[in-house]
C-alpha cells in the first residue's frame, strides 16, 4: 500500500466510528438516503440542524407555512416515487404539519417529517414552543420516533426511510429533542432494518392467485377496478397488460388516474361519485370485481349494501387491513399489485384466452350502450365553463402535464375532463381532501421536475388556504402555473347545498371578497393573467405556459356549473344525478 | 362475542397510547386490559378483552398486526386457555359478620391479607365469573371498595404464544 492509499484507508477507518452530533448523524443519514430537497422552516428548537445543513449538499426550500411544507414533500413524493423530506421546529411548527402528514397517511404517501423537539430534561414541562407531536400524529402517521439518545438516531433514521418507503407507503416523523441534535454518539449508518413487528408481504399467496386466475376465466362480465395501489406500487404496465391480454374494461379511482391509460379504448373512466356512467353501470352490473390496490372508500361505493350486488370480489391489496373492511371479499389476495399481476400475467399463458374474450363480447357492447346514452357533457355558451378550461389545458398539454388539484368542484372536473395517460402525473388529495393542498404539491413537483410543465388546477376558495405560497415559487424561481376556475363560490359546497339544502348558501359565497388574483401575483412577483371569455382561454393559456416563472390565471367561469353525474352519499351506484 | 387477545408487544415507550388510540380511534371496545415485562425484557405482553362479531374481530386482529411496535396477535378464542384475574376487596367486619367472611374468603381460596378494626382486605383470584359469584356473595354484608385487575390469560399445553403457528 502506498502512503496515499494507506493514509485514505485510514481516513475512511475514521469516519465510520467518528463521533458525530445529532445534527450531523441527521445530515448524514439524508445523504446516504440519497435525499436531494427539503421543504423546511426553521425555528428555535431545530437551528443546530439547519446550522448543520448549511453549505451541505441539499437544495432546500423554505416554505411560507409548515403545511406547505409537508404537501410540498408530498407532492414531490408522488411525482417521483422517492419519500419527500419536510423540516420544521417544534411546537406550533410541528402542529402545523398535522393537516400534510394525515393528508399523506391518507393517500398513502412516502414522506418523512422531522420535527424540532424542546431539550429532553424539558419535555413535559409545557416548555416554549413544546408541544407532544407524537401523541397528536400517532393516529395519522404510518410510525413516529420521539429520539431520546442521540445513539438511537441513525438506527431511527434508517428505519423511518425504510417504514415510508415499503409495504403500504405512508408519512414517519421523527420527534428530534434539542439536545439530542448537539450530543455526540458513535455514528454508523445501519446497512438493513430489522423490525420484528413489521414484515410487509410482497408476494401473493400462490394458491391464492391461482384461484384469482380460475376465478377470472370464468367470469362472463369482468371489471377491473384499480386505486392508488397501481401507481405506488408502478403497476400500470402489469395492469395494462393484464386489461389488454383478457379485454377487460378498467376503471379506476380518483387515487387511480393515470395509472391505466386514459385515452385507451378499455378505460371506463373514474367511478363512483362523480364517476361515469358507464364505469358505474359497468360495477352494478357486473359478475367479477377485480379490485388492484384500492381499498372500496366510501365515495367509491355509494350505498354498501347495494354495491356490485351480483359480483364475486377479487381484492389485491398490500394492506390486509384494506381487505373486508366493508365490503366482503371473496378471494383476497396480500401483496403487492406489482408482483401480483405479473403473477396473475405469467399463469395466464396456460389458459386458453381466445374463447374468454369472444365470451366478452355482450358484455362490452353492453358497456358500449351505456357509454352511448350518456357520456360526459356539457355546453360551452355564454360565460367560460370551467370543463372547458380543463379540455383545453388536457389539448395543450397532450394529458402529459404534472397536474395538482385543490378539493372540490375543480378537483372533480379534473378527474373527469383531463384525460391522464401516464401515472404519477395527477396529484390530489384523495383520502383526506385538503383544500389547499395543490398549489404546496405543485410546487414540490416542480422543484422535482425543473424542466416540467406542473399546473395546479385550483378553485378560488381552495387557492386562498395557501396562497402565501406564492412567494417560495417565486422565490426559488419554481414556475408552477395556476389555473383558478373562479366562480365566487366554495363550489361543491355551493352545490351540495344548491341539491340538498334547497339554495340555502349559507357561507359558502366568496362574490365581493375576492382578491384581484392578478394583483396578488404580482405583488409576490409572479405573473397574472384574468381570462372572462371563452375565446381567450387558449390564448391565455399558451401565453402562461410559455413563461417561465409563476404564473396565476384567474379564469372567471360560471359560478352555477354543477359536476354531473353525482351519486349523492348514502345512495347505490347507479341512482345518479345526470343533469 | 367477546374475545381474548394476547399481543407480544415491543417494550418501549408509548405503545400502550399506540394500542388504546388503535381501539378508541376505530371504535373498538376494551373491557379489559394487562400489561406486563415479559422474560425478555425487550418485549411485553398484553392481555385484552374485547368484543365484536366476526368482522369487527377480522379489523382488530389485522389493525393490531399492522402497528409497526406489534411483534404478534393472537386471538385465544378459537384455542383451549386459561384466564384468570385477581381482586382485591374491602369488607365491612363486625362482631356478626366476621366469620361469615372469612368462611366465604375460603371457599373462594382466598385470602385475608390486611385486617382493620372495621374492615377485612381479601385477595380472590379467578376467572371473571368466580370473582363475580364472590362479589354477590360479599355484598350484602358491606363492601367499602374493590379493585380488580385486568385479564391474563395464557394457552393451555406445551404450546406458547411465541411460537411460530400459534
Amino acid at each position: 500500500m502506498d502512503i496515499r492509499a494507506c493514509f485514505e484507508f485510514r481516513i475512511s477507518c475514521f469516519e465510520l466510528i467518528m463521533k458525530k452530533t445529532g445534527a450531523q448523524i441527521v445530515v448524514e443519514s439524508l445523504k446516504k438516503e440519497g435525499v436531494e430537497t427539503i421543504f423546511n422552516y426553521p425555528g428555535g428548537a431545530v437551528l443546530p440542524l439547519f446550522d448543520e445543513l448549511q453549505g451541505g449538499p441539499f437544495r432546500q426550500i423554505l416554505v411560507r407555512h409548515e403545511q406547505a411544507a409537508v404537501h410540498a414533500a408530498d407532492g414531490y413524493a408522488r411525482a417521483t416515487g422517492k419519500v419527500g423530506v419536510a423540516l420544521v421546529t417544534s411546537g406550533p411548527g410541528a402542529t402545523n404539519t398535522v393537516t400534510g402528514i394525515a393528508t399523506a397517511f391518507m393517500d398513502s404517501i412516502p414522506i418523512v417529517v422531522l420535527t424540532g423537539q424542546v431539550p429532553t430534561l424539558l419535555i413535559g414541562n409545557d416548555a416554549f414552543q413544546e408541544v407532544d407531536i407524537i401523541g397528536i400524529t400517532r393516529p395519522c402517521t404510518k410510525h413516529n420516533y420521539l429520539v431520546k439518545d442521540v445513539s438511537d438516531l441513525g438506527r431511527i433514521m434508517k428505519e423511518a426511510f425504510y417504514l415510508a418507503r415499503s409495504g403500504r407507503p405512508g408519512p414517519i416523523l421523527v420527534d428530534l429533542p434539542k439536545d439530542v441534535l448537539v450530543n455526540s454518539a458513535d455514528f454508523k449508518y445501519p446497512e438493513k432494518v430489522s423490525i420484528r413487528g413489521y414484515q410487509p408481504t410482497y408476494d401473493g399467496h400462490p394458491g391464492q392467485v391461482q384461484r384469482a386466475v380460475k376465478v377470472i376465466m370464468k367470469s362472463k362480465r369482468p371489471v377491473l377496478y384499480a386505486g392508488g395501489g397501481i401507481i405506488s406500487s408502478n403497476a400500470s404496465k402489469e395492469l395494462t397488460l393484464l386489461a389488454e391480454r383478457l379485454g377487460i374494461p378498467v376503471t379506476t379511482t380518483l387515487m387511480g388516474l393515470g395509472g391505466f391509460p386514459g385515452d385507451h379504448p378499455l378505460f371506463l373512466g373514474m367511478l363512483g361519485m362523480h364517476g361515469t356512467y358507464h364505469a358505474n353501470m359497468a360495477v352494478m352490473e357486473s359478475d367479477l370485481l377485480i379490485a388492484v390496490g384500492a381499498r372500496f372508500d366510501d365515495r367509491v361505493t355509494g350505498r354498501i349494501e347495494s354495491f356490485a350486488p351480483q359480483a364475486k370480489i377479487i381484492h389485491i391489496d398490500i394492506d390486509p387491513t384494506s381487505i373486508s373492511k366493508s365490503v366482503k371479499v371473496d378471494l383476497p389476495i396480500v401483496g403487492d399489485c406489482k408482483r401480483v399481476l405479473g403473477k396473475i400475467l405469467s399463469l395466464l399463458e396456460e389458459e386458453e384466452i381466445g374463447t374468454f374474450k369472444d365470451g366478452l363480447h355482450r358484455w362490452c357492447q353492453q358497456i358500449e350502450k351505456w357509454k352511448g346514452l350518456y357520456n360526459m357533457e356539457y355546453h360551452q355558451e355564454g360565460k367560460i365553463k370551467p370543463q372547458f378550461v380543463i379540455e383545453r389545458i388536457c389539448d395543450l398539454t397532450k394529458g402529459e402535464a404534472i397536474i395538482t388539484t385543490e378539493v372540490g368542484q375543480n378537483q372533480m372536473w379534473t378527474a373527469q375532463y383531463y384525460r391522464f395517460v401516464k401515472p404519477r402525473t395527477l396529484l390530489t388529495s384523495g383520502g383526506l381532501g385538503t383544500m389547499g393542498y395543490g398549489f404546496p404539491a405543485a410546487i414540490g413537483a416542480q422543484a422535482a421536475f425543473p424542466n416540467r410543465l406542473v399546473i395546479d388546477i385550483a378553485g378560488d376558495g381552495s387557492f386562498q388556504m395557501n396562497s402565501q405560497e406564492l412567494a417560495t415559487a417565486v422565490q426559488y424561481q419554481l414556475p408552477v402555473k395556476v389555473a383558478i376556475l373562479n366562480n365566487g363560490y366554495l363550489g361543491m359546497i355551493r352545490q351540495w347545498q344548491e341539491f340538498f339544502y334547497e339554495k340555502r348558501y349559507t357561507s359558502s359565497c366568496l362574490e365581493g371578497a375576492c382578491p384581484d388574483f392578478v394583483k396578488l401575483a404580482e405583488a409576490y412577483g409572479a405573473v397574472g393573467l384574468k381570462v372572462t371569455e371563452p375565446g381567450e382561454v387558449v390564448p391565455a393559456l399558451k401565453k402562461a405556459f410559455s413563461i417561465s416563472r409563476p404564473v396565476i390565471i384567474d379564469f372567471v367561469v360560471d359560478s352555477e356549473e354543477n359536476v354531473y353525474p353525482m351519486v349523492p352519499a348514502g345512495e347505490p351506484l347507479n341512482q345518479m344525478r345526470l343533469v | 362475542m367477546r374475545h381474548v387477545i394476547t399481543l407480544l408487544v415491543e417494550n418501549e415507550f408509548g405503545v400502550l397510547a399506540r394500542i388504546a388510540g388503535l381501539f378508541s380511534g376505530r371504535g373498538f371496545n376494551i373491557e379489559s386490559l394487562g400489561v406486563a415485562e415479559t422474560l425478555d425484557p425487550t418485549v411485553s405482553t398484553m392481555t385484552i378483552v374485547t368484543r365484536g362479531d366476526d368482522q369487527i374481530m377480522e379489523q382488530v386482529m389485522k389493525q393490531l398486526n399492522k402497528l409497526v411496535s406489534v411483534i404478534k396477535v393472537v386471538d385465544l378464542m378459537d384455542k383451549d386457555f386459561v384466564e384468570r384475574e385477581m381482586v382485591l376487596v374491602k369488607v365491612a367486619a363486625n362482631a356478626d359478620t366476621r366469620a361469615e367472611i372469612l368462611r366465604i374468603a375460603e371457599i373462594f381460596r382466598g385470602k385475608v391479607i390486611d385486617v382493620g378494626s372495621k374492615t377485612y382486605t381479601i385477595e380472590v383470584t379467578g376467572d371473571e365469573k368466580k370473582i363475580d359469584a364472590l362479589l354477590a356473595l360479599l355484598k350484602p354484608l358491606g363492601i367499602k371498595e374493590l379493585v380488580r385487575t385486568g385479564r391474563v390469560a395464557m394457552l393451555r399445553g406445551s404450546k406458547v404464544t411465541t411460537e411460530p403457528g400459534v
